[in-house]
């Protein structure tokens, strides 16, 4: 990756912005940005900081704002209000500067399905203005880096949801960028794909300290790859942090304990896991998750979690609870996400834990 | 935008603009697609099938008149006797429009169903690049089968006819193609406001190719039904009032673009045509009764004579980009 800077040509070092503190240690940094289409106000005064050298989630439901936000951004729609820096530079104003150091992946990106994928990409380098064996060179850098080599040279058209996906992060890349904005990258690839994905942009910001934004309504995968998140609702920022903090912070103060109990050939088991768990000290609330077929069992105060889990331990054994699996639900995204948005405590049941 | 365009003065940079850059790809699309071999087609019969005809006509037209001066010009010209072919140029203007929307009707509309728009437009270059190249690459591709159209035609009369052009004839044809580019761009401009308000590429498609017959076919009925409301020749009690009523419907008639196009094509073609209308005074028939008939216009006054038509092309070419270019400008990235 660092091995092209060399081979940049100039006009970069004239862009950037080398007098700019705040820019080098913020490089996306928004102020009381507003978005309205007529009545609708799509993004509300949204103050935002994406710090040097990490990854921030951008985290919300369709609709929320996300994609409204970023195209602020890369200086695509004007803002209503506020103002908004990238890399020091006011999008709206210079767009031009902006789009050639930001790469940019779209919510359910295309490619000419006539052309194939190292044709896409030779267009995008055209149009950044990178020298012809620069851009070869690129091409097969950055194809590499998503795991599309043997694929480069067939149309797109024949390509895959989950592989347009890939070639747009490269199609990203290209241009070597300093920020990244990926909008839903994670949306239509496998589990696998995912991980692969995530581990991609993990080693770029390790590798050569590239700002990450990506958005998703997926809470759960980008959880693991986010140092920071921030919580998008109805165009408000509700939350900001690591994901630990917002636990915290919207949680309920009670520790998860997810059990799973054998039963018996007519559904019921011995002695009624409801009651015996319940009995235990310390346990707020005993709940039976239906989708799962577990029993949710919320500690409170959390901390004693680990005494819970050995007086159940023993009482499965003195009562003949046929204990199947035991183990701490860890604070999820999507909790804390429902939570934050119905800005209530939460149910005493999950229904749901990220895959 | 106007944050795009103070930009462009503050950030030039010694590379291909961008509209050359969105140009080259659009045009390679062209080339090799399948609505270029149908151009090709197309534009290929409407050359060969009426030269093949007439041929005989002009050859012995031209031993005939030895000194026809405007024998080149004619292949250009010459409808074939018993055969219900029309002319190269009415050909090209009939086709040209359809040509011209189909090289544009989703240019727009088919980047945003794509998903490419977004991809696009945020790399670094102008907004109006994409509308740019997009105009640029539709005209080159489908200038250079009418130049082709053009070299074939001529090529066939000098090598198989034995009509060698003079240098007037040579002009003359360069300003019809000329002309007829601006004929095609009129109607490409077209196809790209279409594109540009119509999310569906196939309703754009649709509705370029009703106006097209709209123009081509119903246009002149409706033209003369109106013209016989606005001005109804018929009731004129004097000669001086039949000839005003005349020239009133022979204005509404130039209303339509194909009407502009057929006449000044007429007279570029033709040095005999010496005017484009019929006299509207006395004076001016008086006047048109007096040229010697038969004799030839010089280019210069062919072109004079044609130099309002071409204006008021320009004009509506202008009209129709600047539309197209405007509402892009304004929409928002998102469908």
């Amino acid at each position: 990756m660092t091995d092209i800077a060399p081979a940049r040509p100039s006009r970069r070092r004239r862009t950037a912005p080398v007098a700019d503190p705040a820019a080098a240690a913020a490089p996306i940094r928004t102020r009381a940005l507003t978005k309205r289409y007529g009545d609708l106000v799509a993004v509300d005064a949204l103050d935002l900081e994406v710090r040097a050298g990490e990854i921030f989630g951008l985290l919300g439901q369709n609709g929320a704002g996300k994609t409204t936000t970023i195209l602020m951004l890369l200086g695509l729609t004007e803002p209503s209000g506020g103002t908004a820096r990238v890399v020091g530079l006011d999008p709206a104003r210079r767009p031009l500067e902006v789009k050639r150091r930001v790469g940019y992946l779209p919510d359910a990106v295309g490619f000419y399905g006539n052309l194939t994928g190292r044709e896409n990409l030779r267009y995008t380098g055209r149009l950044n203005g990178l020298a012809d064996v620069e851009i070869e060179e690129q091409i097969a850098h950055v194809l590499e880096q998503v795991g599309l080599v043997g694929r480069a040279d067939t149309p797109t058209d024949t390509y895959s949801r989950g592989m347009l996906q890939r070639l747009g992060i490269a199609d990203a890349l290209l241009k070597s960028p300093d920020v990244l904005i990926l909008d839903e990258p994670t949306t239509s690839i496998d589990p696998i794909g995912v991980v692969e994905i995530l581990d991609l942009l993990r080693s770029l910001v390790q590798a050569r300290g590239m700002t990450i934004l990506l958005s998703s309504h997926l809470l759960g995968q980008v959880q693991s790859v986010c140092d920071r998140v921030g919580i998008f609702a109805a165009g408000r920022l509700i939350g900001v942090g690591t994901v630990a903090e917002l636990a915290e912070r919207f949680g309920d103060g009670a520790a998860h304990i997810e059990i799973a109990v054998a039963t018996d050939g007519d559904g019921e088991s011995a002695p009624d896991p409801q009651s015996t768990l319940a009995a235990i000290e310390h346990v707020s609330s005993v709940g039976w998750d239906a989708p799962t077929g577990t029993w949710h069992v919320a500690v409170r105060p959390m901390e004693e979690s680990g005494r819970v889990r050995e007086a159940i331990l023993r009482a499965a054994v003195e009562r003949g609870l046929r204990l199947t699996s035991l183990r701490v639900l860890e604070p999820s995204l999507d909790d804390i996400y429902r939570t934050a948005v119905a800005g209530m405590p939460r149910a005493g049941v999950t229904t749901e834990v990220g895959a | 935008m106007t944050a795009e365009a103070a930009a462009a003065l503050s950030g030039l940079h010694g590379r291909a603009p961008g509209w050359r850059i969105v140009a080259r790809k659009e045009f390679a699309d062209h080339i090799s697609s399948a609505r270029f071999m149908v151009l090709l087609l197309v534009l290929g019969a409407a050359a060969i099938v009426p030269l093949y005809f007439a041929s005989d006509t002009i050859r012995s037209v031209a031993s005939q008149v030895t000194d026809t001066r405007d024998a080149f010009l004619a292949l250009f010209l010459v409808s074939p006797k018993g055969v219900p072919i029309p002319n190269v140029f009415n050909f090209v203007g009939i086709v040209a429009p359809l040509l011209g929307v189909a090289f544009a009707f989703d240019a727009i509309n088919s980047e945003r169903t794509d998903g490419t728009l977004p991809r696009l437009l945020s790399q670094p270059i102008y907004r109006d690049d994409v509308v740019n190249g997009k105009f640029a690459a539709g005209l080159a591709a489908i200038s250079l089968v009418l130049l082709a159209v053009v070299g074939v035609i001529s090529g066939f009369g000098i090598v198989r006819l034995g009509i060698i052009p003079s240098p007037d004839e040579v002009v003359r044809l360069l300003a019809w193609l000329a002309l007829t580019v601006l004929w095609v761009s009129l109607w490409l401009a077209f196809g790209l406001l279409l594109s540009v308000v119509i999310r569906r590429a196939a309703t754009a498609a649709l509705v370029g190719f009703g106006v097209w017959l709209l123009v081509a076919i119903f246009g002149q009925l409706i033209v003369s039904l109106i013209a016989g409301i606005v001005a109804p020749v018929a009731n004129a009690g004097s000669i001086e009032e039949a000839l005003s009523l005349t020239a009133l419907s022979a204005t509404i008639a130039r209303l339509l673009p194909l009407t502009l196009y057929q006449e000044a094509s007429a007279v570029l073609l033709n040095p005999t045509v010496t005017t484009v209308s019929t006299p509207t005074t006395i004076g001016q028939w008086q006047q048109w009764q007096q040229q010697a008939q038969g004799q030839l216009l010089s280019f210069d006054q062919s072109a004079l004579l044609v130099w309002p038509h071409l204006v008021v092309l320009v004009a509506m070419t202008a009209a129709c980009f600047a539309a197209g270019y405007v509402m892009f400008m304004r929409q928002e990235v998102r469908a």
